[in-house]
């Protein structure tokens, strides 16, 4: 058995194994988005539905929040879309990987999510890339909606979240998957951190969504060098 | 038409729209090698800028000293090559108990 350790199902088995983490970890921000969203005020219907076709837990929190500080709808739908403009961009990145086939790209694009995407570009070569995006994306899916339906069924039984540290979790997540990409390359840390510090830096003065797009200013140099070559 | 049914439609239309802007355009233009690299570190700007913010920000004012050090717990085991649910529970766990311990 020691003699393979590269099998399909082994790396699907490592691959579901990280997941996990991640999917346990969102299922618990989905409870807090479901009772917090019936805390609220709202009926059950409007976090669950909300859950299965926005399928955007930064863009749902915020336009949730919008709307129970009495913001508006036109304001909560805006600010939701500003938050997942990155969503663009990221489909881009991983438009390889959605099929083949219409109704896998279709499907495929619906499952777009930070996680999801960091995730598939963390493997090392496409077959994996590919698995690890619609394993981790189909289960992400599944996890989030069941925890938005738990949370919202709930109600405000659960306390606060906050206790957990679950906040930390998804910035380390991140920074875990992203690692392997930025330790091989020098160009691509500069970028980065350049990107980082401008978001950093817009976060106080613009709307919510903005500054991580901002970042994007940080490839100009990195698009320089890598032309200069 | 009750605003929490508008804001659910155009919210799941826009961002619906935004995830088909790769699946569109794959395939129909041949996008270069070079554009293509620029595309996976364009992601992995993004990934970190929304790392770095969320790590530190909330609502645009500061998170407070617990989730950021917490963050900074993962790196470190991130950067020692520690596995991935070390990495993860070692952040979460380590806000936990500064939170317990009453750091905001």
């Amino acid at each position: 058995m020691r003699s393979l350790p590269r099998t399909p199902w082994t790396r699907n088995r490592r691959l579901i194994r990280d997941s996990s983490l991640v999917w346990l970890a969102s299922g618990v921000v989905g409870v807090s988005f479901g009772a917090i969203s019936v805390a609220g005020g709202l009926p059950v219907w409007v976090p669950v539905v909300m859950s299965l076709v926005v399928y955007a837990g930064s863009a749902q929190f915020s336009a949730v929040g919008v709307l129970l500080a009495g913001g508006g709808p036109f304001a909560a739908a805006a600010t939701g879309l500003l938050l997942n403009t990155r969503t663009a961009a990221f489909s881009l990145a991983v438009a390889d990987l959605l099929g083949p086939g219409r109704a896998a790209r279709l499907l495929g694009a619906h499952l777009v999510t930070d996680e999801t995407v960091a995730f598939a570009l963390a493997q090392p070569d496409p077959a994996r890339r590919r698995a690890a995006f619609w394993i981790s994306g189909l289960g992400l899916f599944a996890v989030w909606n069941a925890g938005v339906l738990a949370g919202a069924l709930a109600g405000t039984a659960l306390g606060d979240t906050a206790a957990y540290g679950l906040d930390a979790a998804f910035p380390a997540v991140l920074v875990a998957l992203v690692l392997p990409a930025l330790r091989k390359d020098a160009p691509l840390r500069r970028a980065a951190a350049l990107g980082a510090l401008l978001a950093l830096a817009a976060t106080p003065a613009l709307p919510a969504g903005v500054p991580v797009l901002l970042a994007l200013a940080g490839l100009i140099p990195y698009g320089r060098k890598e032309a200069a070559v | 038409m009750s605003a929490s049914v508008a804001v659910i439609l155009v919210l799941a239309v826009g961002t619906y729209a935004f995830r088909l802007v790769g699946p569109a355009l794959h395939g129909r233009v041949e996008l270069p090698a070079r554009v293509q690299e620029l595309l996976s570190a364009g992601a992995v700007v993004l990934l970190v800028a929304l790392l770095a913010t969320g790590a530190l920000t909330e609502g645009g004012g500061f998170a407070g000293w617990a989730r950021p050090a917490g963050v900074l717990v993962g790196a470190v085991l991130a950067w020692r090559r520690a596995p991935f649910a070390v990495v993860v529970l070692g952040a979460a766990v380590a806000t936990a108990m500064l939170r317990a311990a009453g750091v905001a």
